[in-house]
């Protein structure tokens, strides 16, 4: 199969904007399936609302455009009662962490097998330019007109302390970096996840002066660096890339499953 | 496009009112159409010292705009569908609790995600039973930006003068001197006893600012005078009375109309929001040719003005009620005239405004003439 | 002196989906590719093409396909 096999020709052109990074995640997203080789019927996309979460629509897999920020619960019924099946469960920054913020440390918390991307561009596109949990101090948006004072959260810190075993950052500059992260990330057993750097230049780009799309992807090429790299000095100020978390721990639905083991022999 | 310039000088009108009536804080989570009030909050608030905070989602927007409220500034919020569904457990507290705040909802095609940019009236019912448990609530709308600031500033009122949280729900997205209420503060003094939760004879609440001299408990469950909780048989009954007299009791005093060459229409159009406007247009067309054609817009929907509609449609042949939706409130009017086999629906139920033309061939229909 | 390229490269580009962001254009370390007067990308300098397929990895728009061809299969 070729990587474009996996996505559903007949809805393209794509809704989204000039030079967006959610076509470039899709574009690795599928390169990475098609090295992976599953059969796509054992594969499920489970997506929120936001300009991100369209992804869903645009793959040919088991494919569920859900609530907003809800994703993750939708994908647990769904995982949990078929554990056989691959979840992964594209979000935006806003969905994923403000109104899915819950069920992100949650889901992380029980450490189940889900494949969670978080697409982080920093602000709300759909919705026009707000800020978002990872907009961060001094970014403009339409409800930070006179710059933001919200903190944003750090996702690979947060994932990790909320207990998922694989957890990485990689930007739509890196895209084979990205492709060999979503590989991993799937084939890992528990909770893993990508986080993603990506430009909107419609609504942050512009607000920012941030410029277009090949202005942001420059930013992440020269202000990112390879965790454990000889760059990667602290105080460089810069971003860091790399598979922070990779460990093994009792995933869900094999606890579960064990449970029902249990259950049975007491019967 | 043309729905969002709509909804966008609708939500800033809307806004501009609110400012007008005094809110001091406003709390919400971006939903389109109604993002513009929040984006006209962040900006406006901040210059006259009110507090503008976007939450994580809406659940955490209504709860901060009733925590404000208790410190004494007029509290609101704003949001679409999705947004008010999850809304509606919080908006039950300020039920309970009798937390006067304003909730904007600027409908949007339901359910669901549904038709985020297009305008219908789908949540009339959920505004009236869209929280669990019996209950007395207050929802209004209009149809047009000028008698929008002045609903949205009657919101405002009837809140503070009722203790409760009002629905403004908006489908266009749309002066003179308007009465602004204050909230009626207690005059007990500090170490005398405070009975947040004991109504006075017109059966309204004076409060006592959170942070002032009294302390008191405010809870979600059934409670006594103190705002302390109780299963009491007669605590709850009698409490549950009072939530739902405290409004159905001010029907007249609550309820916002227009009416339009009522006084000899033999054909009612009954209709709110923006289907009004379209009503309305064809009204005064038909009018121009000497037929009877009246309309009576109603601006709160609930608690439903029964005795008002009754008595506006005691002389009309027919009466039609115009909506976008599959007939929310066209059941209501069945119930408050004498002969509800005259009702007729009116309605499109596609995300497209309904026109005079549509109105007209829909009147047609029903009087046998064809289209 | 040794030939520059060692590859030849075809660039199928789907006017269509193009949505001229230019993203290929920036990156490509051949300088092959440019915008034309519609925003869509084409293959300006072909034979400068090095093969890496970064143009179509970051392709937003699934727009542009490189098809690089070996000197032994040009021969054959
Ligand atoms: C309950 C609810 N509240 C609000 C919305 C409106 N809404 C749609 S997408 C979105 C946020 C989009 O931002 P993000 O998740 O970061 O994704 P992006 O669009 O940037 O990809 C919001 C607030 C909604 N659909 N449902
Ligand atoms: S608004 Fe931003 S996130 Fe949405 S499609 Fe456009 S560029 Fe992408
Ligand atoms: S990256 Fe893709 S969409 Fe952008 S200009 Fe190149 S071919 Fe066109
Ligand atoms: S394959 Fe590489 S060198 Fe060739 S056009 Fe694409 S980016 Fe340029």
């Amino acid at each position: 199969m070729a990587y474009d096999d996996y996505i559903r020709k007949r809805f393209f052109p794509h809704i989204w904007c000039p030079g967006c990074g959610h076509g470039i995640v899709l574009n690795a997203l599928t390169r990475s399936l098609d090295s992976l080789g599953f059969d796509k019927n054992e594969m499920v996309m489970v997506s929120g609302i936001g300009c991100s979460a369209r992804i869903s629509g645009y793959v040919d897999l088991h494919s569920m455009h859900t609530i907003h920020g809800r994703a993750l619960a939708f994908a647990t019924g769904i995982k949990l009662s078929r554990p056989e099946l691959k979840l992964i469960v594209p979000m935006g920054d806003g969905d994923a962490l403000a109104i899915g913020g819950n069920h992100f440390i949650h889901a992380a918390r029980r450490n189940i097998d889900i494949t969670a991307i978080v697409i982080n561009n920093r602000i709300y596109g759909m919705t026009g330019g707000q800020y978002s949990p990872l907009s961060g101090v001094g970014v403009r948006a339409t409800t930070a007109p006179y710059s933001n004072i919200d903190p944003a959260f750090d996702v690979v810190e947060m994932a990790t302390a909320a207990g998922a075993t694989f957890v990485a950052r990689t930007t739509t500059y890196h895209v084979r970096e990205m492709s060999k992260f979503f590989q991993k990330a799937i084939l890992h057993k528990g909770f893993s996840v990508v986080e993603v750097l990506s430009q909107c230049p419609t609504n942050f780009g512009r607000r920012n002066k941030a410029g277009d799309a090949v202005h942001m992807m420059e930013s992440y090429k020269n202000g990112t660096v390879v965790a454990g790299s000889a760059d990667d000095v602290p105080g460089s100020g810069k971003i860091r890339r790399g598979v922070f978390v990779e460990k093994t721990a009792p995933e869900y639905c094999d606890e579960y499953a064990r449970i029902i083991r249990v259950a049975r022999k007491g019967a | 496009m043309k729905n969002k310039t709509a909804f966008i000088q609708g939500n800033e009108v809307c806004a501009r009112a609110a400012i007008y009536a005094g809110v001091g804080f406003f709390a919400g989570y971006p939903i389109t159409p109604s993002t513009e009030i929040a984006e006209f909050m962040a900006r406006e608030l901040p210059k006259r010292q009110g507090t503008f905070i976007q939450m994580e989602d809406e659940i955490s927007s209504l709860c901060a705009v009733i925590g404000a409220s208790l410190t004494g500034c007029k509290a609101m919020t704003a949001t679409s569908g999705p947004g008010f569904s999850l809304m509606q457990e919080a908006l039950g507290y300020a039920v309970m609790a009798e937390i006067p705040c304003v909730i904007v909802d600027v409908q949007r095609g339901g359910p669901s995600t549904g038709l985020p940019t297009h305008v219908m009236q789908g949540d009339v019912c959920q505004a009236r039973w869209g929280i669990h448990g019996d209950h007395a609530i207050v929802a209004m709308t209009a149809s047009g930006n000028q008698e929008l600031f002045k609903i949205t500033v009657d919101a405002f009122n009837i809140a503070e003068t009722y203790r409760t949280p009002v629905i403004l729900l908006l489908d266009i997205p749309s002066e003179g001197e308007i009465e602004v209420v204050e909230r009626l503060r207690t005059a007990v003094k500090q170490g005398v006893d405070f009975h947040p939760y004991l109504p006075r004879e017109d059966g309204r609440l004076p409060m006592s600012d959170f942070g002032g001299v009294h302390r008191y408990n405010v809870t979600g469950l059934f409670h006594d005078m103190w705002g302390f909780p109780s299963d009491d048989p007669q605590v709850v009954h009698g409490l549950l009375r009072h939530l739902a007299d405290k409004i159905n009791n001010n029907v007249d005093n609550i309820a916002r109309f227009k009416e339009y060459y009522l006084d000899d229409a033999d054909l009612v159009l009954v209709s709110y929001g923006s289907s009004a406007r379209s009503a309305l247009h064809l009204v005064e067309s038909r009018r121009r040719r000497g037929e009877k054609y009246g309309l009576l817009e109603l601006q709160t929907l609930w608690p439903f003005p029964h005795s008002i509609v009754r008595e506006k449609c005691a002389n009309a042949r027919y009466v039609a009620v115009v909506e976008m939706n599959l007939g929310q409130i066209t059941k209501e009017v069945k119930e408050a005239v004498d002969r509800p086999e005259r009702v007729y629906l009116l309605n499109r139920i596609d995300g497209v405004y309904i026109t005079p033309t549509d109105i007209r061939n829909m009147l047609r229909v029903i009087q046998g003439r064809g289209v | 002196m040794m030939a520059k390229k060692q590859t030849k490269a075809k660039h199928v580009i789907n006017r269509e989906w193009c949505k001229g962001c230019g993203i290929c254009v920036h990156f490509c370390p051949g300088n092959v590719l440019e915008l034309d007067e519609w925003f869509k990308c084409f293959a300006a300098r072909p034979d400068d093409c090095v093969g890496c397929r970064l143009c179509e990895l970051r392709c937003p728009d699934f727009a542009i396909q490189v098809v690089v061809q070996s000197k032994q299969d040009q021969v054959a």
